[in-house]
């Protein structure tokens, strides 16, 4: 009965084109602004902040710049975690060479250095296509992460070859170092994910969109309709790194605090995010919100059920773990290729008719 | 002749035959792309999951011991029995056929008419369940795995060479073995698409689904059959890096190292997947015995990528692969 768009009339263009345009969805996306920056950060403990809060928060970003590839743009790039290593490296020599800057721009500024390097790789989407993009993207991949392990440069000669975050503070409170808050590093993150997801959604339904989803949907119709696709395509790979950046420096600085570039960012992470974006949902930003909590809740849900509950060996767990998260991602696809959004879309229909469907 | 050139020999004649692994790999994505446009990322995990299969069939171990026991507080370990490398084999065999059904029947079957990316997807997924599955049956510890194949140095091959150049040549036995069992692999295979019927059938398949269908060529069965063939190919690969460097989690990242010789040979190639295994193989072998020390070594890892992304740039549909033509 709540969700109704009769009686909700729209008087002005701005109205008319908002992103929630029923009412109940607009007071429950408020409602959840403020349950998360206003209501969450006096109740979230350590061990929420770390095994829920801050991976879901940090892979969300990830996961709707690599939508903005994949699902807007429709080049498949398996190159993430090469490019989250880019973010991190670019954190850390700037929190290192200018320790007086604040970390917020420092984190900006990383994403900036990472859309370069992703444009950078970006360029051969313009020769190939499909499965060989994604091929290709992979060199990316390796070749990241090999330059990071090995020229000393990048990690200040440090003998561990580890880079480890240097304790810098936002307005007199610290988000890095070894003496943070669980509710400090939470609102941290969780600025970056609204600004993300506010400047990916505008972005997407304006005419910078509307081009990526004409180059996805057949790149040679879009050109003769005047499509570039030299900015359309270098443009998504710098939009999608700079957020894959910030995600990168933000894994590696308020989050981990120390690493190593081939254990924290190697293949698996690229194709962690890509999982969460097409399990959330291909071209839908709240997909890519949906995806990073299912895949960041699944494997906690079920270490605590086996190992907690259960009392398995953690090793056997962790066997049964990726092999639940393999059969969900099949079962997923089957029954569901586009993805958590396209369910969420199917609930507002009926929600829309809901009690009297016919 | 100089110590140098004699050393880049042997380096290049170990890369042709690292070369032929890879293609052996290589073999079994462009056979599932070919017949179904399914890049199947799990072969490599096919690789490694028909490896553990066998060592796990020819030491008898109890498949899932380590959950029945997790479980139910039992011991079990092995049924005592130990069998021979060939009946090994055909039963690991018989197991990924079954295997080819399964995933048929129950996944790609479901996700007909579905865009790559989704199938693609699905294969990521499949191989994460594989690869799931298989530390749950037959565990995750490193196996040794010998089915009888020779190994170590060929002796009369460091004579001879010994002979010629006052330097022997270091070639693994196995190396060798694998090179005539990938060629004797890769004849058959052209032999049986040539000549028998379901090979003709595969390749119109592979040609035009739909025309296919209209002359009466069952996609399941062509399907069940190239996953059967595909999950042969990667067995046949699984004992060779298995018998090599033990069964353990690394080996399916050969198929990480097979995805550059796809990009170079072209996916849609059979000998586009060995010249491409051959060329990757050289390739990096020489690169890190002549760049690697001055960059810090291990160039390995991205050297191939590096490789196939230059040459994809002058030739997108790689060297043997068909050539796109789009139309609006």
């Amino acid at each position: 009965m709540l969700y109704r768009e009769a009686g909700d009339f729209k008087t002005s263009y701005e109205e008319d084109s908002q992103t929630f345009p029923i009412r109940f969805d607009r007071l429950a996306y408020h409602g959840a602004l403020v349950v998360a920056f206003a209501i969450v950060p006096f109740f979230i403990n350590d061990y929420w902040a770390n095994a829920v809060a801050l991976p879901f928060l940090i892979y969300a970003i990830a996961a709707i710049g690599l939508n903005i590839l994949v699902g807007f743009c429709g080049q498949v790039s398996l190159g993430t975690g090469g490019f989250m290593a880019v973010g991190a490296y670019a954190t850390y020599k700037l929190m290192t060479a200018f320790p007086e800057v604040n970390i917020f721009f420092h984190v900006l500024i990383a994403g900036g250095i990472t859309a370069l390097v992703g444009m950078l790789f970006g360029l051969p989407s313009l020769r190939i296509k499909g499965f060989y993009l994604a091929v290709a993207t992979l060199a990316a991949q390796f070749f990241l992460v090999w330059l990071f392990n090995r020229v000393p440069w990048f990690y200040n000669h440090s003998a561990s070859g580890q880079i480890s975050a240097p304790e810098r503070t936002v307005i007199g409170v610290p988000v890095t170092g070894p003496h943070t808050e669980a509710w400090a590093t939470y609102l941290f993150c969780l600025v970056f994910l609204a600004g993300s997801a506010l400047i990916a959604r505008n972005l997407t339904r304006g005419a910078t969109g509307r081009k990526w989803m004409a180059i996805r949907d057949m790149d040679i119709a879009a050109e003769i309709i005047g499509v570039n696709p030299l900015r359309a395509k270098l443009s998504a790979f710098a939009v999608s790194s700079f957020f894959i950046g910030i995600a990168g420096a933000l894994f590696f600085s308020v989050y981990l605090g120390a690493v190593e570039v081939g254990e924290a960012f190697g293949i698996n992470k690229s194709f962690l995010v890509l999982f969460m974006v097409i399990i959330g949902g291909l071209g839908r930003i709240f997909g890519s919100l949906a995806g990073a909590a299912f895949l960041v809740l699944l494997p906690v849900l079920l270490k605590n059920t086996l190992v907690g509950t259960l009392g398995w060996p953690t090793d056997l767990a962790a066997h049964l773990e990726i092999m639940i998260v393999g059969a969900l991602i099949v079962i997923f696809l089957v029954a569901e290729p586009h993805g958590l959004a396209q369910l969420w879309r199917i609930t507002k229909e009926k929600l829309r008719l809901w009690p009297f469907p016919h | 002749m100089p110590d140098q050139l004699l050393f880049a020999m042997e380096v290049l004649l170990n890369g042709l035959m690292a070369g032929v692994l890879y293609a052996l790999v290589a073999l079994g994505f462009v056979l599932i792309y070919k017949a179904s446009g399914i890049f199947n990322y799990a072969q490599g995990v096919m690789a490694l999951f028909a490896a553990m299969t066998l060592v796990g069939i020819m030491e008898g171990q109890v498949p899932f011991a380590h959950l029945i026991n997790a479980a139910f507080g039992t011991d079990l370990h092995v049924f005592g029995w130990q069998l021979s490398g060939l009946v090994g084999i055909v039963l690991t065999a018989l197991i990924m056929i079954a295997l080819a059904w399964a995933v048929n029947h129950l996944i790609f079957r479901h996700l007909v008419n579905q865009e790559p990316i989704i199938l693609f997807m699905a294969t990521i997924g499949l191989a994460y369940f594989m690869e799931g599955l298989g530390d749950l049956m037959w565990g995750a510890d490193i196996k040794k795995l010998d089915v009888g194949l020779p190994q170590g140095i060929n002796g009369w091959i460091d004579t001879v060479t010994f002979d010629a150049f006052g330097y022997g040549f270091f070639i693994d036995n196995l190396d060798i073995w694998a090179t005539v069992i990938a060629a004797v692999l890769v004849i058959a295979l052209m032999i049986f698409s040539q000549y028998s019927k379901q090979g003709r059938a595969l390749r119109a398949v592979a040609d035009d689904h739909q025309a296919a269908l209209s002359v009466g060529i069952s996609l399941n069965f062509i399907w069940v059959l190239v996953w059967s063939i595909a999950g042969f190919v990667a067995l046949v690969a699984g004992i060779m890096w298995g018998t090599k460097s033990g069964v353990q989690f690394s080996l399916s990242l050969i198929a990480l190292k097979a995805l550059p010789v796809l990009m170079l040979g072209g996916f849609t190639s059979i000998p586009g997947a060995i010249v491409g295994g051959l060329i990757i193989g050289v390739g990096e072998k020489l690169f890190e015995f002549a760049i690697g020390p001055m960059v810090g070594g291990a160039t390995e890892n991205w050297f191939a990528y590096v490789l196939a992304l230059l040459f994809l740039v002058f030739r997108p549909q790689g060297l043997f692969g068909e050539r796109l033509i789009e139309r609006v």
